[in-house]
């Protein structure tokens, strides 16, 4: 029983047609890379909305103030959906315009975008906490040696926020890749979408949902290890941190 | 508060704001608010939000607790399945965790001989049960961990203190190390209570009707894009506003000295 039983999941979950493994990882490559371009975008978002919230005039402290504060309040699959119809809507009647014909979005690209912005708010926090604890003794001594602004930035605090910016950007990244899930709803062909329609097509529901589980749980632990190399690479030659 | 709005600049952006509330009540559709079925609809869904959103805090931090204490001070063999639990929660997407709930163990229950006839398959059925469930779990995972951070940081000198006095020790547990460790948090989880509410429309992929769903059942009714998705932002971005005052009171009723 139990034998027959193993045969016919790996039988489900083989590589080959009949089997929707192909399917499952696939749509695992969909997530990631949806995942790493969010990510890529809201670490830019991010780095703009840390010097424009720490060194930008008062009105951009203000939207900037806004943005973050919106995007952290409103549930992100309700984000999505506006910012995905907002993009494509506003995409297409600016192409009509200009005189060309619509045409639907990649779903590749409005996923990233969408994502983008979300993780670009969290992301503005978290690296203005870490600017803020670049010791400012560091940045003084630069711009007393006549550094311009974006060598400094450049040569001095990135570098030196770096690993205090790490595990926060590790959260980031890991709720980036959970959030990918989320674009299921709007029907994006990612790990969520293709683990739900092999599950209705073969009714094998519980076999396809904990496949899809063991998948973002490897990425997961995958990118645990990675960050924390990556940390500890940041961390070379600064004295650790007592306690 | 009110007099760092009054600021020039503030009072231009305050006007701004007001004249694109004032474009989109008018311009926008809005009809379907006056329908009476649908206000219905949007007070339930409310309302099974906020049921959702309290009882699910108040389960998971029930069973974090014990999560927190097994993988700050238990043996190997409950701090082990304490950590890999708490992994595969945080490690998972909830929508993912849901549909395994609902659709992957709900499956499996047809299955077993005799069940369908029992008093049990009603709830069995019910979608708002297993998202009760899930949302339950998510909490305990990410709260657990949590907990396990607050357990440790408690002094040692208070408890030592304590087991001078000759307490036992269920009685330091609840009289000491329970409520610094929960003082401890009390900052952390306002964010995680708003994180949770953030959470609950997802509730609405497995059929319950929460506030969202009913966003969902509007907009496919009425062919309406985006005005129910502004109501659905205000009503969230309210709710937040609440959750924030309420644990900022609780907060200030917290004795804290700082160093």
């Amino acid at each position: 029983m139990s034998g027959a039983l193993l045969a016919s999941t790996l039988d489900l979950l083989a590589l080959n047609p009949p089997g929707w493994g192909a399917t499952l990882l696939w749509g695992l490559w969909h997530s990631v890379l949806i995942a790493a371009g969010a990510f890529a975008l809201g670490l830019g978002i991010g780095i703009l909305g840390a010097y424009g919230k720490l060194y930008g005039g008062p009105v951009t402290k203000d939207l900037l103030a806004i943005y973050t504060t919106v995007v952290r309040a409103v549930p992100e699959l309700i984000l999505i959906l506006i910012l995905y119809f907002a993009v494509t809507d506003a995409a297409n009647q600016l192409l009509v315009a200009l005189g060309r014909e619509k045409m639907q979005i990649s779903g590749v690209v409005a996923g990233v975008l969408v994502l983008g912005v979300v993780q670009g708010a969290y992301a503005t926090e978290v690296l203005r906490g870490a600017i803020l604890a670049v010791p400012s003794g560091q940045i003084e001594a630069a711009r007393a040696m006549g550094m311009s602004p974006f060598l400094l930035a450049r040569r001095v605090t990135l570098p030196l926020m770096l690993a205090l910016a790490l595990p926060g950007l590790a959260n980031l990244w890991l709720i980036a890749t959970k959030d990918t899930a989320l674009l299921a709803v709007v029907g994006f062909a990612e790990l969520t979408q293709a683990t739900r329609q092999a599950a209705s097509t073969t009714k094998a529901f519980f076999t396809f949902y904990a496949a899809a589980g063991v998948l973002y749980l490897g990425v997961s632990i995958l990118s645990s290890v990675l960050f924390a190399w990556a940390e500890r690479r940041a961390r070379r030659g600064q004295r650790p941190v007592s306690g | 508060m009110i007099r760092s709005l009054l600021i020039p600049r503030r009072l231009v952006m305050l006007a701004i704001a007001l004249a694109i509330v004032a474009l989109v009540a008018i311009y926008g559709r809005w009809d379907w608010l006056a329908n009476p079925k649908y206000q219905a609809l949007i007070v339930r869904g409310i309302g099974n939000t906020l049921i959702l959103l309290v009882l699910t805090m108040a389960i998971g931090m029930a069973l974090a607790i014990p999560l927190g204490l097994a993988q700050a001070v238990g043996p190997w063999w409950l701090a082990m399945p304490a950590r890999a639990f708490c992994s595969v929660i945080r490690g998972t997407p909830l929508l993912l965790q849901l549909f395994l709930l609902y659709y992957g163990i709900g499956s499996l229950f047809p299955g077993i001989p005799g069940l369908r006839e029992s008093w049990a398959w009603p709830i069995l059925r019910d979608a708002w049960y297993y998202a009760i469930l899930g949302l339950s779990l998510s909490v305990a995972g990410y709260e657990g961990e949590v907990m396990r951070g607050a357990f440790k940081a408690v002094p040692h000198g208070q408890l030592e203190a304590a087991r001078a006095m000759g307490m036992p020790r269920l009685t330091i547990f609840r009289r000491i190390w329970l409520p610094q460790a929960l003082q401890r948090v009390l900052p952390t989880l306002g964010g995680e209570t708003v994180l949770q509410l953030k959470a609950t429309p997802l509730v609405a992929m497995i059929t319950v009707v929460d506030i969202y769903a009913v966003a969902s059942r509007v907009r496919s009714e009425t062919l309406i894009t985006y005005e129910p998705l502004m109501l659905l932002a205000v009503v969230y971005m309210a709710i937040t506003g609440v959750i924030v005052l309420i644990f900022r009171w609780f907060e200030g009723r917290v004795p804290q000295r700082v160093a």
